[in-house]
C-alpha cells in the first residue's frame, strides 16, 4: 500500500518545487526550486487574466445551463414508475462513458459547415451558418460533455428526499412553486452544490473543448496550460497556471465541505 | 366535489408532466443525435454531410491503415495491463482501509481519494514532469514494445486505482465479519479464510473495478498525451491528431468500434455492480 503514497506524495512535492523558475536560458533541465513568485506574477499578466476569466465565465454559463437542465430530468427519473426508473436513469449517463474526444468530434462533425445540421437546414434554402468557433459552441460542447455529472448528484438527492414533507407543504396550501423553493430546493441544496462542483472544476480545466469547437480566439486556460507544456516549453510557468487551477478546485471543495455542512438537507 | 385529476396532474407525479417528457426528449436527441450521426456517417461512402451509400470500406481503410491500428492495439494493451495492476492495488487498498485501524487513516484515505479529484490535466502535467525529471521519458522510448508503453501504463494505474478501491470499498462495507469468524472457528488459515471466504465474495466488484478501469484507460487522453513520449501513440492521442488535420471517415469507423468496446465492457460492469440478492 505504502508503495502508492511515496509515488502520490514525491509527485506532490515535485510539483511544488518546479514552480521555481528556470535558470535564465542556461538550462533546460535543472531548476531552482521553491525561489520565486515569479510564474504567479507572470500569470497575473492581463493576456493569462483574459483567458482565465474566460474560463471563469464559460465555465459558469455551463454549468448554470446544465443545472436548469438536469434538475427537472433528475426530478422526472426519481417520480416516474420504479420499473422505468434505472433505464432513464442509464440513458442520461450512458453517454458519460464514451471517449470524451469522441463526443466532441461527433458535435463538431455535425455543427462543422458541410455537417448535418447546415445540411438539414440547407434543403429549405436557409444557411449554412457558421456555427463553430465562437462561445456559444463551446458553451454547447461543455453542456453536452458535463451533463451527466450533474444529473447523477442531482438524482441521488432528490432520491433520498422524503417525499411526505412535498406532501406535507402540498396539503397545507402551498402552491407547487413554493412548495419547490421552500421545501425541495433547500434540502436537495447538497446534491446540487455537489453537481455544480463536479460540472465546474472539470469544465475550468478543459482544454479539448474549447480547442476543437472553439477555435483559438475562445483559448482557455486549460489551453494555455497546454501550450505552455507541449509547443512553448515554459514548464514552470504551465505548472504555476495548473496550479491556479488545482487551489480554485481546492476552495471550490472546501466551499462544498462547508455549505453541505451546514445545510440540513439529504447529502449526496 | 372537486374535479377529478387527469393523468399527470397528480401533484407529485413530475414525471408525467407535458413539459418535462418534452425536455427529457430533446435532452436525450441532444445527447444521442451527435453519436448516432457519428456512427452512421462512419458506413458513408465520402466525407461530406449528405448521405451518398453505404459502405464498409471506411471500416477496412482504418483497420489497414497502420498509424491507427498500432495506436488501437497500444491502447488495449495499455487498458489489459493498467486493469490488472489497478484491480489488485486498488482491492488491496480497499482491504487495508476497511480491514486495518492505524494513525493518518483519513489523511491515507484522502491520498486515495485525490486523483478522483484533481483536474485531469493537472494530473498529466505532473506526471509529464515526473517522468522527465527521473529520465523516464526518454529513457524507456527505445525500449521494445510493449515496455516503451510502460510510462503511460503508470500513469493510468495511478488515476485508476482509486476508482477500484471505492468500488471495492463500497461491496466490502456489506460483509459479514461473522463469516470470517466462522472460518476461523472452522480451523481454516489467515490465508485459506482470505482466499475462500473474502475473494469470492469481493469477486463482482473486482469484476466491475477492473471494468471500470479498463474503460477510464481506454477512454483517458488528457493524461496520456502528456505522458506519452512522441514513439508511443495510443488511439485517442492519435484521433486528436487527426481531428486536428480535418474530417475524415475513418476517425468515425474506428471511433465506433472504440464506442461498441467501452460500452460494452460497461453495460457488463453494471449488470454486476447492481446491487446482487445474495451475499448480505
Amino acid at each position: 500500500m505504502v508503495f502508492f503514497i511515496i509515488p502520490m506524495a514525491f509527485l506532490f512535492v515535485l510539483s511544488f518545487s518546479s514552480k521555481a523558475i528556470v535558470n535564465g536560458e542556461t538550462s533546460t533541465t535543472a531548476y531552482d526550486y521553491f525561489n520565486t513568485f515569479g510564474n504567479y506574477i507572470a500569470s497575473a499578466g492581463t493576456s493569462y487574466l483574459v483567458l482565465l476569466w474566460r474560463a471563469i465565465w464559460t465555465s459558469a454559463i455551463a454549468t448554470f445551463v446544465c443545472l436548469i437542465l438536469a434538475y427537472p430530468l433528475a426530478m422526472a427519473v426519481c417520480f416516474a414508475a420504479p420499473k422505468w426508473r434505472p433505464i432513464l436513469l442509464l440513458l442520461l449517463i450512458l453517454p458519460f462513458w464514451i471517449n470524451l474526444l469522441i463526443r466532441t468530434y461527433a458535435l463538431y462533425s455535425i455543427f462543422r459547415s458541410t455537417g448535418v445540421v447546415n445540411q438539414t437546414v440547407g434543403l429549405i434554402g436557409l444557411g449554412p451558418y457558421e456555427m463553430l468557433n465562437n462561445t456559444t459552441a463551446v458553451i454547447m460542447g461543455l453542456v453536452y460533455v458535463y451533463l451527466p455529472f450533474m444529473v447523477l448528484p442531482l438524482y441521488s438527492t432528490i432520491e433520498k428526499l422524503d417525499r411526505s414533507y412535498l406532501e406535507a407543504s402540498l396539503d397545507l396550501g402551498a402552491s407547487q412553486a413554493r412548495t419547490f423553493w421552500s421545501v425541495t430546493w433547500p434540502l436537495t441544496l447538497p446534491g446540487v452544490i455537489t453537481g455544480i462542483i463536479l460540472v465546474y472544476i472539470p469544465c475550468l480545466g478543459t482544454f479539448l473543448t474549447s480547442d476543437i469547437l472553439g477555435g483559438p480566439n475562445n483559448w482557455t486556460i486549460g489551453n494555455a496550460i497546454q501550450n505552455q507544456f507541449l509547443e512553448a516549453n515554459n514548464w514552470p510557468f504551465g505548472a504555476a497556471l495548473s496550479f491556479i487551477l488545482l487551489y480554485a478546485t481546492f476552495i471550490a471543495l472546501v466551499i462544498r465541505a462547508l455549505v453541505a455542512g451546514r445545510s440540513k438537507g439529504v447529502d449526496a | 366535489m372537486s374535479t377529478p385529476l387527469k393523468p399527470g396532474q397528480g401533484p407529485l407525479e413530475y414525471a408525467r408532466r407535458p413539459w418535462i417528457i418534452i425536455l427529457f426528449g430533446l435532452v436525450l436527441i441532444f445527447l444521442y443525435a451527435p453519436i448516432a450521426s457519428l456512427i452512421v456517417f462512419s458506413f458513408n461512402v465520402d466525407k461530406s454531410g449528405v448521405w451518398h451509400g453505404f459502405t464498409f470500406m471506411n471500416y477496412v481503410k482504418a483497420w489497414h491503415n497502420e498509424a491507427i491500428f498500432a495506436a488501437l492495439t497500444n491502447s488495449i494493451t495499455i487498458a489489459i495491463l493498467s486493469t490488472v495492476f489497478s484491480t489488485i492495488f486498488g482491492a488491496m487498498t480497499a482491504l487495508t482501509l476497511w480491514r486495518f485501524k492505524f494513525p493518518f487513516k483519513n489523511i491515507y484515505e484522502g491520498f486515495v481519494a485525490l486523483p478522483i479529484v484533481v483536474p485531469e490535466i493537472c494530473m498529466g502535467i505532473s506526471l509529464a514532469m515526473f517522468f522527465n525529471y527521473t529520465g523516464m521519458m526518454a529513457g524507456v522510448r527505445d525500449w521494445i514494445w510493449p515496455f516503451n508503453l510502460i510510462n503511460i501504463v503508470f500513469a493510468h494505474i495511478a488515476f485508476c486505482f482509486p476508482f477500484v478501491a471505492v468500488v471495492v470499498r463500497a461491496r466490502l462495507q456489506g460483509f459479514n465479519r461473522q463469516l470470517e469468524e466462522a472460518s476461523k472457528d472452522l480451523g481454516a488459515t489467515e490465508l485459506q479464510t482470505f482466499t475462500n471466504v473474502l475473494v469470492p465474495f469481493m469477486a463482482p466488484s473486482l469484476v466491475a473495478g477492473g471494468l471500470l478501469a479498463f474503460t477510464l484507460s481506454l477512454d483517458d487522453f488528457v493524461i496520456t498525451l502528456f505522458s506519452s513520449g512522441p514513439g508511443s501513440v495510443t488511439f485517442p492521442v492519435k484521433i486528436y491528431g487527426m481531428v486536428k488535420r480535418g474530417v475524415d471517415m475513418q476517425i468515425n469507423a474506428a471511433s465506433t468500434v472504440l464506442i461498441v468496446i467501452t460500452l460494452a465492457a460497461t453495460l457488463i460492469a453494471m449488470k454486476l455492480q447492481a446491487p446482487s440478492k445474495t451475499g448480505h
